[in-house]
Formats: C-alpha cells, structure tokens, sequence
C-alpha cells in the first residue's frame, strides 16, 4: 500500500519532467495523490522513509541544472531510501521519458546495489559490488568497506576490495591513487587495466606531467605488468581447460566408434545421429518429469536421463545392426555409405517429430561454476563432463580387460575366424558390441545437452573431428583413442586463438595427413601377421 | 574378380550402340527439339528444361571420374565436391570479373568486395581476367591439389576407410574455408550474377544452348577418355588393385603411382564438370562443395552402378533428376528418399542400375537354366 502511493506521488511530481515538475506540483499532486497527510502519515511511519516533503524537494533536485546540488540530491536519496522507495523510483523510470530515465539512473543503480551488497545470495553481493566499482562513486566506498568487514566468501571479497580501490584510483589525492594502483596489481584486477594505462598515459612526456603524477604512472605501470603476467598465465590455464573439455568430449563420442570400428572395420557414420537420439532421448525424460513427477524431483531427472539414453540408444543401435550392418561385413566403404544413408533419415525425422530447436534445461547443480583464481572460471558442466568420460573410460577398460564378455571381444578383434573356430559366438559379439558402442553414443548425447541446444543437426558438428580420433588413433586400442582425442581437441583450442576457428582446423586436418606420413595405421595399431596393415 | 568384371562384358556389346544412340539424341535431337517445334507443341524440348538438362550432363562428367577411382579402383573418396568446386570457382571468378561495370553497385570489384570493403582486387583474382587462364586453372588447380593430396595419402598407403574419412575431412575443410569471408571467394553466398561469357550473354539461350553442346562433347570425350583408360594395360592394373592391392604390390607394380594417376584424372574430370556447371547455372556456393554434396555425388555412381562408366553417367542423371522433381513436390521427403535410396542401394543393388538391368536381361535369356544367386552374399566376395 505504501509503496503504491509513493508511486503515484513520485509520478505526478517526476512525469511532468524537468523545471515544470515543480510548477505543476500543485494542481497535480492533489489530483493523482488526493488525501496528502494520509501518504505523508504512511511514510514517515517507516524506519528510513524520507519524509514527503523531501522527496518533492530532492526529485526536483536531480533535475537541477547545478551538478553538485543533483549530486547532494542522489546522494540522500540513496543514503535514505530502502527497498520501497527503489521500487517506486523503478516504476517512475519504465514510464518515464529519457530525461526522468537518465536523472534516475545513477541513484536506482547506487541504491539497488547497495542493497544487493546485503543479499544472501553470493553472486549477487558480487555482482553488486563489482556494478558500484565500475560506477565509480566514491559515495559507495564506506558502504563496501562494511560489506568486507563481514563477508567471509573469498571470491566475494576479492571482488569488494577490487572495487573499492577503482573507485580510489579515481579519486584526486595522489597518495590514494598510488595505494590504489598497488592494490589493484596486487588484485591482478583486469577490469583496471585500462584505468591503469590512461594513469600512465598521463605521464607521457609529451603532457609534461608533474611528479606526482610520474609517481602514480610509476605504480600503475609495475601494477599493470603485474596484472598482464598473470592474465597470461590464467589464459594458458584456461585455454588448457577448453582444451580438456573438448577433448573430453570427443573423447566419449569417439570411444564407441573406436570400439565399433575395431572389432568390425566398420565405421558408423551415423554415430552422430546416434549421439542426436540420445539427447532426444534426455530431452523426452526432461518433459516426463515435467508432467509426471513433483516439482522437486526434477533436479534429479538428468540421473534418469543418462541410463535412458544410453539404453534407448543401444537399443537403436541393435535394431540397426540387425536391419543394415549385418549384411554388410567385410564390406567398410560400403557400411559407410548405408550408415550414412539412415543418418539423413534420422536427420530428417528428427526435424519433422520434433522440430527444429529444443533445449534442455541444465540441472540446477551443474548450473554456475567455481572459481579457481582470479580470471579463471571453471563451469560445473563442463567439469560433469570430464568426468564422465573418465568414468566411461575407466568403464570400457574394466569390461574389456577385467571381464569374459571383454575377453571374447577382445579375441574377435584379433582373429576373428580363429575365434570362431574356438566356438565364440562371434555375430552376437558383434551385435552386442554395437549396441554397447551406440549406446556408449547415446551418453555422449546426453552429455551435450548440458553445453548446447538439442537440433537435429547436433551429431554433425563434431562427427568429422571424432571420425578424425578414430583414424589418428588407430584400431582396437583404447590407449590410441585417448590420446588421439586429447591431441586433436588440444590442438584445436590451441591453434584457435592465433589461426582462427576454421584455419585450426584445416591445419589440424594437415596435421593429421602428415602424422599419418609416418604412422599409416594411426598411433598404435594392433599387432599381427596382416600384410594389409 | 568381382562382379563388376563380370557384368562388364556382358553389357559391352551393346556398348557401341548405345554411346552413339545416346550421343545423337542429346547433342542433335533435343536441341533440335528445343529451336524447331512451337513451345506449344507436344515435342517441344523448353530452354529451361535443356538448360536443366546441361547441368546434370555436368554431373555426369564428374560421376565417371568418381566411378574410374570408386568403382573401378575401389578407393572410395567423399571429397569430390572440392574439386568440382575448385573447377567452377576458377571460372566463376572469371564470370565475376566479366560483369565489369555492370554490377549493382557500378565497381569493377564484385560486388561481395565493395559489401565487404575490400578496396582492391585480391592478386590472385588478377590472372583470371583472361579467359584462358581461368580455364587452365579450372582443370589444373583440382588436378595439382589432387596431385599433392594424393601424393601425400597414397604414399603413406593410406587406404580404405581412413582414405574416406580424410577426403571427407578435406571436404569439410573445403567448406569452412570458401566459407570464410576474408579469403575474397564470396562467402556464404558464393559467386553468381554473371552477365556474359566472351562476349556472349548468359541469359541468352542461344548461348546456354552452345553450353548445352559443349557440354555433351565434354561428356563424350569423358567418357571416351574413361573407356580408353579402362581397356588399357593401366585399367587392369586399376582392376587389380581393387581386388587385391597386396598381390598387385607383390607382382612389382607400385599400387600407389596407379593410384594417384586415378585420383589425379578424377579430380581434372571434377574440375571440367565444374566450370561446364557454373555458366549453364549460374552460380557456384560453398553449399555446393561441402560434405553432403560430395557424399551424394557417390550415390550417383551406386546407384546407377559402379565400375560401369554407362551406369555412372545414367545414375548423376537419374538421381539428379529425381531430386528436382522431388524437392520440388515434396521437399520434406528429400531427405528420407536420398537416405532410403543410400541403403537400399548398397543393401539390396551393390550393381546399380545398370547390373539390375543386366541381371533381368540375363535371367531372361537363360530362363529355364537359370539358378538363383544372392546378390549380396556369393557375388561381392573381392570388393573392398
């Protein structure tokens, strides 16, 4: 109730815009705001309300042609006003013209985060501290000082007291400034780089700088050197992450079509798809728990979602072994083209059930990510997605080395007619291994949803670069699979910020061709008697 | 020896007959047909429907060459599409540049260079103003990017799947880098809104129809070329390789030299078919060259039939054709046909088209003797 008559008040006196504001107070405040004592009476029954009276007088202020009478007004409003009054001024700023929006700003932006430094939520007490640094109001350096006394979270912290010495590092007093500048460095503050460099640039000969002021350079130039190191060592350390997380996730898409590839030859081109019908599959799982299950339990659906897709997709993978692959062993090119062949089909009936774009919503504890040093942030889902194929890694060789089953595909990778003379079923190790291998796809897929859109087109975007794994790495070794992924996903993001997204990956197909110069088979090869190695 | 060896003679007695029935008919009938009638007449041959027709004569071209090294020598490349793109960008950049003033915006660059505020010609734009030169390049640029590719591939011996994956790779690059703006190709939207070809009109069709011919004679002389390398002693050795590469290998021929001689030929006849495609079509994009163009080109040669050059031609055609009627009607069905064709194809007619035939032909002249095979099992032992 309070707030909406401080809203209407603050309406008839701002909308009439400018000067006019206060003429027309009289006539307009008794019509939008009829009974006045009873809005008067409300206010001032608040702790920090400001009375009536000067709201009027300090709205007409911020409008005043004299900057340090706005000044005075922004700064009691601020100082005065809690979260009522933020609102009122909120909605007076969406109706109101470019003049009431731009004399609002800075007192809805101090206020607003002033309050937010009292949040309980971290991000936005950092958020909040990080905007007043940037607004650079002095105004706000006793307020951050309080907020750092009793913040306990590191990153909060960093951040207030990062703020609090931009905001010094504007101030006139060049003691201040020189402390200002030494504490940034020591803060590796990225933010105040170009603070900095305008500071040294002052100090350039040409503008015949006074002492003073080659003594603030002097500070700025060692905090700046100091900040540039560590901003070099943060982006090698992040680069080397990107570099992981796509590795990791070429690595769990390329671990089924290796294994495929190596026990049969053959190369599923549409592995891809595969990998499309398991994110399909989270994403149908998603909208079951939507409808069917409590609000609370659906955090937990992407726990269902990975086994659904894997099975959905093995079983996909089944179906697909006995209608098409069977009939084409010993015969790779031609497996390729049929495979290829049921992608587009895939492709398309994906595009017509579900249309073109569908989203999966992360889980609310792989959303946000942790903070590891200054300038170097770690998201949650990426971090799920190492080691997730870690697990699938670790998985796959305890099936195929610690187990019977692994023991007989094991075998049939390396002769396969000796196997079979030794009584090993080997068109059923075929077909469970290719399932085993689609849905090892199926995961993959349920894994990129987490980092991108559900699209039909979704395999496709990196099918080349795992087919590439799987022929850098070579047949029937896991080993070759893993570090060729890692190479090849390393190399990428490595390449990327000198050459350029698709130069990286033209000269990472260069690459590729003159490594398999020297290693024609890829990086391990199986062992044997073949002349056709 | 695999099927396709033996089908071969079967069909080649009809050989003759049919090359010059079907050259009569597309190089004198149908542009007869489309000068002489009225446009109202029954046997009418309309300019769009030739000039339609030119182009996947133009696929043809491109499909022997694919079929001399898939089906012939068994090495199954998917990145055709960047040679045939090589060849039509050479004379696209050409046609670009013979638009002179003419463009949208008046400027002697094209017109994607005063969009992207490149003030200067490129310096490797400069020699395609001759004519020649843009023809040269459009047969020698595939030919000497097939030659280091190959070169660098086959001496490594590598093969099969692998050799599949990295043209497919090679494609995909292809695609990202014409793609680029900053490379002065066009980008996204390629070259197009070409005006005249040696002084001739394109929009003219008196001047598609001379494309038209020349295009037939370009087909012609293809196929010739294919048959000629097929009969000879290098053709069998192609054959050999298909079949067994080791035994080859082991007999003191150098399977890679024969190899890259295949690749090389294919990648000049991808490039003609190229620079015939872009003046009849009128224009040349990145769309073009990428992954699923040159997988699709593949199909062509399956599905009229591999390691027969009459049933690769007929397949570029048939399939081409089946794809304009269908994406006409029924562009959402496109995909599923393309992928049903795909796997019947290879599942149900390893031969195509053209062994389909001959297999009828063959029942039907044995009938009574006849004793079934299975297509997929007893006959396809030696392909690789």
């Amino acid at each position: 109730m309070n707030a909406l008559r401080c809203i209407a008040l603050l309406a008839a006196v701002l909308l009439g815009g400018g000067e006019q504001a206060i003429g027309a107070e009289g006539p307009r405040g008794t019509t939008a705001a009829p009974p006045l004592s009873l809005v008067e009476q409300s206010l001032s029954g608040l702790p920090t309300a400001l009375p009536l009276s000067e709201i009027r007088r300090l709205s007409a202020d911020l409008f005043s042609e004299d900057p340090s009478v706005q000044e005075q007004a922004v700064r009691t409003l601020v100082e005065r006003g809690d979260a009522q009054l933020l609102a009122g001024l909120e909605e007076v700023r969406s109706g109101g013209d470019r003049a009431i929006r731009l004399a609002l700003k800075p007192v809805i932006e101090l206020l607003k985060n002033r309050l937010n430094l009292a949040s309980k939520d971290s991000d936005t007490r950092r958020s909040a501290a990080a905007d007043l640094g940037t607004f650079g109001k002095p105004i706000a350096i006793p307020w951050l000082e309080e907020a750092l006394a009793r913040e306990s979270n590191r990153w909060v912290r960093h951040t207030i007291e990062e703020s609090v010495a931009l905001i010094k590092l504007a101030s006139d007093d060049p003691t201040t400034k020189i402390s200002a500048a030494a504490k940034l460095g020591e803060l590796r503050s990225q933010n105040a780089v170009s603070a900095l460099k305008e500071l040294i640039q002052q100090a350039e000969p040409e503008a015949q700088p006074t002492d003073q002021q080659k003594a603030v350079a002097q500070t700025a130039r060692a905090a700046v050197e100091r900040i540039e190191v560590w901003a070099s060592w943060a982006n090698a350390f992040e680069t080397i992450f990107r570099g992981i997380s796509l590795s990791s996730i070429l690595l769990i898409m390329s671990l089924g079509l290796a294994i495929i590839f190596g026990l049969m030859g053959v190369i599923n081109m549409a592995h891809g798809e595969l990998m499309m019908i398991g994110a399909y599959a989270t994403f149908v799982t998603q909208e079951c728990f939507k409808a069917y299950l409590p609000a609370g339990a659906f955090d937990y659906y992407f726990l269902a979602a990975m086994p659904v897709s894997f099975l959905v997709v093995a079983l996909c993978g089944l179906i697909l072994e006995a209608t098409v692959i069977r009939f084409l062993y010993g015969r790779p090119l031609e497996t390729l083209l049929a495979t290829w062949g049921v992608s587009l089909v895939l492709i398309q009936a994906a595009r017509v059930y579900f249309g073109d774009l569908t989203s999966v919503a992360a889980p609310s504890w792989l959303s946000g990510g942790a903070q590891v040093m200054v300038g170097v942030y770690l998201p949650y889902n990426r971090l799920f997605i190492i080691v997730l194929s870690i697990l699938c890694v670790v998985g796959i060789y305890f099936l195929l080395f610690r187990t019977g089953v692994g023991l007989r595909v094991r075998a049939v990778m390396q002769n396969r007619d000796m196997s079979s003379c030794l009584g090993i079923p080997t068109r059923k190790v075929d077909a469970y291994t290719f399932a085993f291998g689609s849905g090892l796809a199926g995961l993959a897929g349920c894994a990129l949803t987490l980092i991108g859109n559900v699209e039909p087109g979704l395999g496709q975007n990196y099918i080349v670069d795992s087919f590439m794994v799987v022929v850098t790495g070579g047949v029937g070794k896991l080993t070759g699979t893993i570090v060729a992924s890692l190479g090849i996903g390393g190399l990428n993001k490595l390449l990327e910020p000198s050459f350029g997204a698709v130069y990286g990956k033209v000269l990472i197909l260069v690459l590729v061709i003159l490594f398999l110069q020297r290693r024609p088979s890829g990086l391990f090869m199986m062992k044997g008697r073949q002349a056709d190695a | 020896m695999s099927d396709t060896g033996a089908i071969e003679p079967r069909i080649r007695n009809g050989e003759g007959l049919i090359f010059w029935l079907t050259g009569f008919t597309l190089l004198v009938v149908l542009p007869l047909l489309n000068v002489l009638p009225t446009p109202d007449s029954l046997l009418h041959v309309s300019d769009f429907a030739l000039n339609r027709f030119g182009k996947f004569l133009c696929f043809a071209i491109l499909a022997l060459g694919l079929d001399l090294i898939w089906g012939y020598t068994g090495i199954l490349s998917l990145g055709h599409g960047v040679f045939f793109g090589l060849g039509a960008y050479a004379i696209g950049m050409h046609l670009m540049l013979n638009i002179g003033t003419e463009s949208v915006y008046g400027s002697a660059l094209p017109d994607f260079m005063v969009w992207n505020q490149v003030k200067e010609l490129p310096f490797f734009w400069k020699p395609f103003y001759s004519f020649g030169v843009a023809l040269a390049g459009a047969i020698l640029v595939p030919t000497l990017f097939a030659l280091v590719f190959g070169f660098l591939a086959f001496r490594s011996r590598i093969k099969g799947v692998y050799f599949a994956i990295i043209t497919q790779a090679l494609a995909l690059c292809a695609w990202l880098v014409f793609n680029r703006n900053e490379t002065n190709l066009g980008g996204t939207n390629g070259l197009t809104d070409f005006k005249q070809v040696l002084g001739f009109r394109l929009s003219e069709p008196g001047t598609q129809r001379a494309l038209y011919i020349l295009t037939v004679l370009c087909l012609g002389g293809a196929y010739l070329l294919c048959r000629w390398i097929i009969r000879s002693r290098t053709g069998r050795v192609l054959v050999a390789i298909r079949d067994s590469e080791q035994r080859v290998l082991f007999s003191g021929y150098s399977p890679a030299n024969y190899k890259l001689f295949v690749f090389v030929v294919s990648a000049a006849l991808a490039g003609l078919a190229g620079a015939l495609y872009v003046p009849q079509v009128g224009i040349i994009t990145p769309a073009q060259i990428g992954v699923l163009p040159s997988l699709e080109m593949v199909i062509w040669v399956a599905v009229g039939g591999r390691g027969t050059l009459l049933g690769a031609a007929l397949g570029a055609v048939g399939v081409n054709w089946a794809r304009s009627v269908l994406t006409n009607y029924f562009p959402e069905l496109w995909p599923f046909f393309l992928g049903g064709l795909f796997v019947t194809v290879v599942l149900l007619f390893p031969d195509g088209l053209v062994g389909l035939f001959a297999r009828v032909r063959e029942k039907w002249v044995a009938s009574g003797l006849w004793v079934r095979k299975s297509p997929t099992t007893s006959e396809s032992n030696g392909r690789v």
